[in-house]
């Protein structure tokens, strides 16, 4: 049946399949090495440069009455204004997305929550920019409220909202039926069990869902823009007049021309960046003592 | 009221049926609260529009064909022609650098990698997705721009006489489209590889078992029941990257040295997005310059909005697939 050539050309046919799965699965190897190139080179230049220029002066100082090329001035009214901000967004956002999630998960299944539940993903690709222009022309011209940390507080929640609704839905969605049947077998009514049994077992996961939408729009800077404008001094309160963030100050100071205010870019860089990331690891260690089955 | 409308996740039990205010009174919250996400579109919707049509009333239909952004000159002139084609553009460069490096990531995650490492591995994506545009922004002026002027040369001299797409007519580089698509691309990376590998984790054990038993190796798996598999899926992944780097901002507006005219030269400093435009120019904006960059952003929303529900169609629809077939 097999003559020599026939078994060489298998042979060589077999050895052939084995060189071809061979460079694939070195080419995917190598495509996770390239991906995580960006991550290292960002994340070091950002410490490099970073770590030169951040001092307490810069964490504890305005940029009031700082001239264009004096090496001083800090970022605490941007960092003010950030944490200010993104309060507000998580405010607003956090109760609105829970109950949107949990009318999905525990209410939903007709069209309606279909189309909710559609919309809210589609929501997730708003780009940042269009938020803040939204907000600009709602709350800004229309309502004419002007410029102020509460406007970017409202464009931020805009961009949270979805991303609060879809975690905290996946995470409603693991709690097992037994434990909403255990609750409706005692007699309790249905909201008790959804706010006593439901959201409570899945708290760790909806806790780890927010950290991460606190997260990404605390990086926001497109929509500060267009809401807050940006304000050189400290400004408490969030309410009235413009206001500074973080990542519009790394954003203004890295467009200027002078190496000072890019010294005080890569300062505000790395500090934007270490909140973020701790922000975003805590989430995930909180994510591994879940309750849940297989979150 | 309660247990009528539809068929909620515990079906198998019927909540107890006599009508409690308590329940009315919840359920009455989280339909108010969903339904507040459709207002919220509509509105997004109809403020931008309210705001746009005062500028683009001065200019009619020029506004889809101009290349120059002069709004608050008198006459105003300013269309979104070349914002338009830079954004396309520049989205489809990053596009076509990124996945297939997301994609074989999302296999590598998947098909080959341990358990552990690739649990590893998915976090630093995770990282890289996390990382603010602005800082991509910041790093990109100052550490990819110059280190991407020799590649551009070197592709130049080697071919930029053939292609004119790749040639520099000045000689100079830097601040390009292809800077741009770079750092855009570094960004929807993580995105498409996250998307795609929950695609290939749908496919059913059963069809990679199938196809070791019959003595394929791993990459013909891959290839012969993982990726048709996942196809609809992964276009859906490609173009909910593509939305995303439609939309991006800051990393742009600091990275591009902004021209206003459509030009294929990838090379050459200059090019613009609707994204970028809008955040460069809005401190200068007087008020038709502000009304002509809210209409600019409609035209942003409107394609985003496009491309994001096609996206998703073909999303729901591959999931449905996929539980249909076990």
């Amino acid at each position: 049946m097999t003559s020599p050539a026939m078994a060489a050309r298998f042979s060589g046919a077999r050895r052939r399949r084995r060189v071809v799965n061979a460079a694939a699965c070195g080419l995917l190897s190598a495509a996770v090495v390239v991906a995580l190139i960006p991550l290292v080179a960002v994340l070091s230049y950002v410490v490099g440069r970073g770590t030169e220029a951040l001092s307490i002066e810069f964490l504890t100082h305005s940029m009031k009455g700082v001239g264009p090329l004096d090496d001083a001035g800090g970022a605490y009214h941007a960092i003010l204004g950030t944490l200010e901000q993104v309060a507000i967004a998580a405010v607003l956002a956090v109760p609105l997305g829970l109950a949107v999630a949990v009318y999905i998960v525990e209410y939903g299944g007709g069209r309606f929550a279909y189309a909710v539940r559609f919309l809210v993903d589609v929501m997730t690709g708003l780009p940042s920019i269009v938020a803040g222009l939204f907000i600009f022309a709602f709350w800004v011209l229309a309502l004419d409220k002007g410029f102020s940390g509460l406007a970017a507080g409202l464009s931020l929640a805009v961009l949270m909202l979805p991303v609060v609704v879809r975690t905290s839905e996946e995470m409603l969605r693991l709690v097992p039926h037994e434990l909403r049947e255990a609750g409706y077998a005692l007699g309790v009514p249905r909201w008790r069990t959804t706010i006593s049994v439901v959201l409570p077992t899945a708290s760790a996961g909806i806790t780890t869902g927010v950290m991460l939408a606190v997260a990404r729009v605390t990086g926001e800077t497109a929509p500060l823009l267009l809401t807050a404008f940006g304000y050189d001094a400290i400004r408490r309160s969030p309410f009235e007049g413009p206001q500074s963030g973080l990542p519009l100050y790394v954003f203004s100071q890295a467009g200027s021309a002078f190496d000072v205010a890019v010294r005080r870019a890569w300062a505000g860089a790395l500090t934007l960046i270490v909140i973020v990331l701790v922000l975003t690891v805590t989430a995930r260690l909180l994510a591994g003592r879940s309750r849940l089955p297989n979150s | 009221m309660t247990a009528a409308t539809g068929t909620p996740i515990a079906t198998t039990v019927r909540a107890p049926s006599r009508r409690r205010h308590g329940d009315t009174v919840f359920h009455g919250i989280v339909v108010v609260a969903a339904g507040f996400v459709l207002v919220l579109i509509a509105a997004i919707a109809v403020f931008l529009i309210a705001q746009a049509v005062p500028a683009i009333d001065k200019v009619g239909w020029r506004f889809f064909t101009e290349e120059t952004w002069f709004p608050d000159a008198e006459p105003a002139r300013f269309g979104i022609a070349a914002l338009a084609f830079g954004t396309v553009l520049s989205s489809a460069l990053a596009l076509a650098m990124a996945v297939p490096v997301a994609l074989g990531c999302a296999l590598f995650l998947t098909e080959l990698a341990p358990r552990r490492l690739g649990r590893y591995v998915g976090y630093l994506l995770d990282l890289l997705a996390a990382v603010p545009s602005v800082v991509y922004g910041l790093w990109g002026v100052f550490v990819l721009v110059p280190a991407l002027v020799p590649v551009q040369r070197g592709i130049d001299g080697a071919v930029g006489g053939v292609v004119p797409v790749f040639d520099s007519r000045n000689g100079v580089y830097g601040r390009s489209i292809f800077a741009a698509s770079v750092v855009l691309a570094i960004m929807v990376l993580p995105i498409v590889a996250a998307l795609a590998r929950e695609v290939f984790r749908q496919v059913p054990r059963a069809h990679r078992e199938a196809a070791f038993a019959l003595g394929a190796t791993r990459w013909e798996v891959i290839k012969l029941a993982v990726l048709p598999y996942g196809r609809s899926g992964i276009v859906g992944a490609i173009m909910l990257g593509f939305g995303r780097a439609l939309g991006e901002t800051i990393a742009v507006a600091l990275v591009l040295a902004a021209s206003f005219s459509i030009d294929i030269h990838i090379f050459e400093p200059g090019g613009n997005t609707i994204a970028a435009n809008i955040a460069t120019k809005f401190g200068e904006a007087g008020q038709t310059g502000r009304n002509a960059l809210i209409a600019s952003g409609l035209v942003l929303f409107a394609i985003t909005l496009l491309v994001n529900v096609i996206a998703r169609g073909i999303v729901y629809r591959s999931a449905v697939a996929a539980e249909g077939k076990p």
